[in-house]
């Protein structure tokens, strides 16, 4: 899927590289043609994971996720749970903030457990956000430094809202003057 | 007033740090302009006509002493040496270069001062009435509650890329709105309820700009702890459904418009539901942590006798120093605590532009703040310096010294006191130069006997539609358009902040513009009729009301062909 990008994962709570096994399907076609090969993930948009949703729920092959537009209600990838294992949210623009608000409903409206990946334009100026909201894996932009991008995870040593990371407030937090 | 914890500090010092490597990248080519855009504003600077503008928060318009010092050695440090004091409770430094910026930064992080979220498309600078914790009239100090919201809205990572700005006031007056806040994205009205419980009327969608709107009410009566979760709620609603394909309609006030209040209030509630108690519930111990901040400073407790002896006195002094009494009935407020009062220095008089302060008058502001108001200073909306705590038994002194500084021209709420954004001799989004206008009508309308006699009138001037005068909400608005490369003067009347959105009107158009030359005259013109038809003590806010438009239509515009004719953009 970022075939020329770079992968992040939080593994224990770290920011490491990973291979990215995860390709983006773009339509029926694209699925049949290429169910057969390979054995990575298929990351299908919602749209299309509904118009196939027997398919889905056959769970034959792949494994599978589904990947929201900014402007997909994040309700709509419940029915899907149990079938996916990613489940990933686009940021065309880096400034289109409304993925934040889809990642904070899937972890902590709808529950979702699984890998939530931030897709489009991701640059590292974004991670401390984005790891906070609940994504633990970050499909950074293809011409971006993986290397400085590791580093940015943590520009803050705290925070003052409560967020998906932690629900409480700075001051309601165990250890807090 | 609050004092930054370790932690604050902690927060604010790694900002600057984040925003020196932001820089940093920039400057060697790893990060765009187009992505520096939204980091740097977030951290106050904009690209303006000659440089970088710096936007600096005072919260709530609080400065201590050191802190207005702080300022003016900025000023004479990196920028040419003065300031600009915002409507929104901000200063602004006109010729910041953005390589010097990381290290203003770190000079007002040395003085707990900040410029996080001053601009972007985030929750900007938290406004308040300058008057809190001092005006007779409020129901509640509002500026713990603004504090609360402050620190929870700070580097919010849901809450950072919003379709557009998101500005928050604070008025907790029944009788005034010292904030504009029915102007405001999100307005809290702080009240009692009657069981004496400390509540919010919360508003939605007030904005100026080419779409100007009196925000409406969405929920009544919210317990104080609820802040923090219901605007959480309202945000997310708003940061997700909130239009994002044209930045002209993008602020929530077109969302609230498009979906109607009630449905409006009625998803905002929907996701409150979810949060409603829940973690992010402010506590009443933090309430207080933070409350203890804005404290009352050690007043006199001044007994019967010494009360009855300084207004004595005062009346003495008065009578004797007529131009003192002037500036008694204009600039000084009453105060709650007994022998006190609050003074308003003003920033407005001939030959400055309106808010604008030198190095040299921040650093005289600050010394009578030590001296005599318990060394701390509030920037008022109408962009000018309040010394709070002023003992009745100095105001003669104060007066004295003020005067010496240019500091006590008795027009606080008279025409001349206009509120004036930097407009096009500084601004790259203005499309007509402000400042001039200010200059021309401060000159005109100079007669003190003059303004006085006209009495409470509020003058507003913008140099382009963004508002940044509020000249929508002005009794008087003037509103600077570009046709074909020419800046005419688009003239409005009747808009005024009342204490409640009820109460607050935006002006109307009046017609076609005029060139900048006639404006003097039109605005004479204006106040001419007002004098001619007003009935005895009524405002001309109340005249304009009573009449409308007409005659003052009428009077500015007494031979069409006399007009310079402009479409009215």
């Amino acid at each position: 899927m970022s075939e020329a990008g770079h992968l992040i994962r939080l593994v224990d709570g770290s920011p490491r590289l990973v291979a990215d096994d995860w390709r983006l399907v773009d339509s029926a076609a694209d699925w049949d043609s290429c169910a057969g090969q390979g054995a990575g993930g298929l990351l299908l948009p919602l749209a299309l994971a509904e118009a196939q949703a027997e398919r889905v729920r056959a769970r034959a092959g792949r494994p599978l996720g589904v990947a929201l537009a900014p402007d997909d209600d994040p309700a709509r990838a419940v029915p899907f749970f149990p079938h996916i294992s990613l489940i990933g949210v686009q940021f065309p623009k880096f400034t289109d903030g409304r993925g934040y608000s889809s990642a904070v409903l899937l972890r902590t409206r709808h529950g979702w457990r699984g890998e939530l990946r931030a897709l489009g334009e991701v640059l590292q100026d974004q991670l401390f956000a984005l790891r906070r909201v609940g994504f633990d894996s970050y499909a950074l932009r293809a011409d971006r430094d993986p290397q400085a991008a590791l580093r940015a995870f943590a520009p803050f040593s705290g925070t003052y809202q409560g967020s998906v990371d932690q629900p409480l407030p700075a001051y309601a937090r165990a250890g807090a003057p | 007033m609050y004092r930054y914890t370790d932690f604050d500090q902690r927060m604010v010092n790694e900002r600057v740090a984040q925003f020196r490597d932001q820089v940093a990248r920039w400057q060697a080519g790893t990060l765009s302009d187009d992505e520096l855009r939204p980091l740097r504003l977030q951290n106050g600077l904009y690209i303006q006509r000659h440089a970088p503008m710096l936007r600096v928060a005072v919260p709530y318009g609080l400065l201590a002493g050191f802190q207005m010092r702080a300022l003016a050695r900025i000023a004479r440090t990196w920028d040419r040496g003065y300031g600009h004091f915002s409507t929104r409770q901000n200063i602004q430094f006109n010729w910041i270069d953005l390589e010097d910026a990381p290290d203003v930064l770190a000079a007002l992080a040395d003085v707990q001062m900040h410029a996080i979220q001053t601009s972007g498309n985030c929750v900007r600078n938290i406004t308040s009435d300058a008057y809190a914790g001092v005006a007779p009239d409020e129901a509640v100090d509002p500026r713990p509650y603004c504090e609360l919201m402050r620190q929870w809205s700070t580097f919010h990572p849901e809450f950072s890329f919003l379709p557009r700005k998101f500005k928050i006031a604070f008025n907790a007056s029944a009788t005034e709105d010292r904030a504009a806040t029915a102007l405001h994205d999100l307005g809290f009205y702080l009240r009692r309820d009657a069981a004496g419980a400390v509540v919010a009327d919360v508003l939605a969608g007030g904005g100026m700009g080419r779409t100007p709107v009196v925000g409406a009410i969405v929920r009544r009566g919210l317990p104080w702890r609820h802040l923090p979760t219901y605007t959480e709620a309202l945000l997310r609603v708003y940061n997700r459904y909130g239009r994002r394909d044209n930045m002209y309609k993008a602020r929530i006030k077109i969302l609230v418009r498009a979906l109607g209040t009630e449905a409006f209030a009625r998803e905002v509630d929907a996701e409150f539901a979810f949060l409603e108690d829940g973690p992010g519930t402010a506590s009443a111990a933090e309430l207080a942590r933070i409350a203890a901040g804005f404290a009352p400073p050690p007043y006199r407790g001044f007994d019967a006798a010494e009360l009855e002896r300084d207004a004595a006195a005062l009346q003495a002094q008065a009578v004797a120093h007529p131009g003192f009494a002037r500036w008694m009935g204009r600039s000084v407020r009453a105060h709650r605590a007994p022998g006190y009062a609050a003074v308003t220095l003003s920033l407005k008089r001939s030959g400055i532009a309106p808010g604008d302060a030198d190095a040299a008058v921040m650093d005289a502001l600050a010394d009578l703040a030590d001296r005599y108001s318990f060394g701390e200073l509030r920037v008022t909306h109408e962009q000018n310096i309040v010394l709070a705590d002023v003992a009745r038994g100095d105001l003669l002194a104060l007066w004295n010294e003020a005067r010496a500084l240019g500091l006590a021209t008795p027009n606080i709420g008279l025409i001349t006191d206009m509120i004036c954004c930097p407009g096009g001799d500084f601004c790259s989004l203005a499309n007509a130069k402000s400042i001039p206008i200010a200059q021309a009508l401060q000159d005109r309308f100079d007669d003190l006997d003059y303004q006085h006699d006209l009495g409470d009138i509020t003058l507003n001037i913008s140099g382009c539609i963004n508002s940044c005068g509020h000249h929508h909400v002005g009794n008087i608005g003037i509103l600077g358009v570009d046709k074909q490369g020419e800046e005419f003067y688009q003239v409005t009347l009747g808009g005024v902040v009342g204490p409640d959105p009820q109460r607050t009107a935006i002006g109307g158009v009046i017609g076609k513009a005029f060139a900048a030359e006639q404006i003097p005259d039109v605005v004479a013109a204006i106040l001419d009729t007002y004098v001619l038809l007003r009935e005895p003590e009524e405002r001309f806010i109340d005249t304009v009301t009573r009449i409308g438009v007409g005659p003052f239509k009428a009077a500015a515009y007494p031979a069409q062909d006399e007009a310079r004719e402009a479409e009215n953009v």
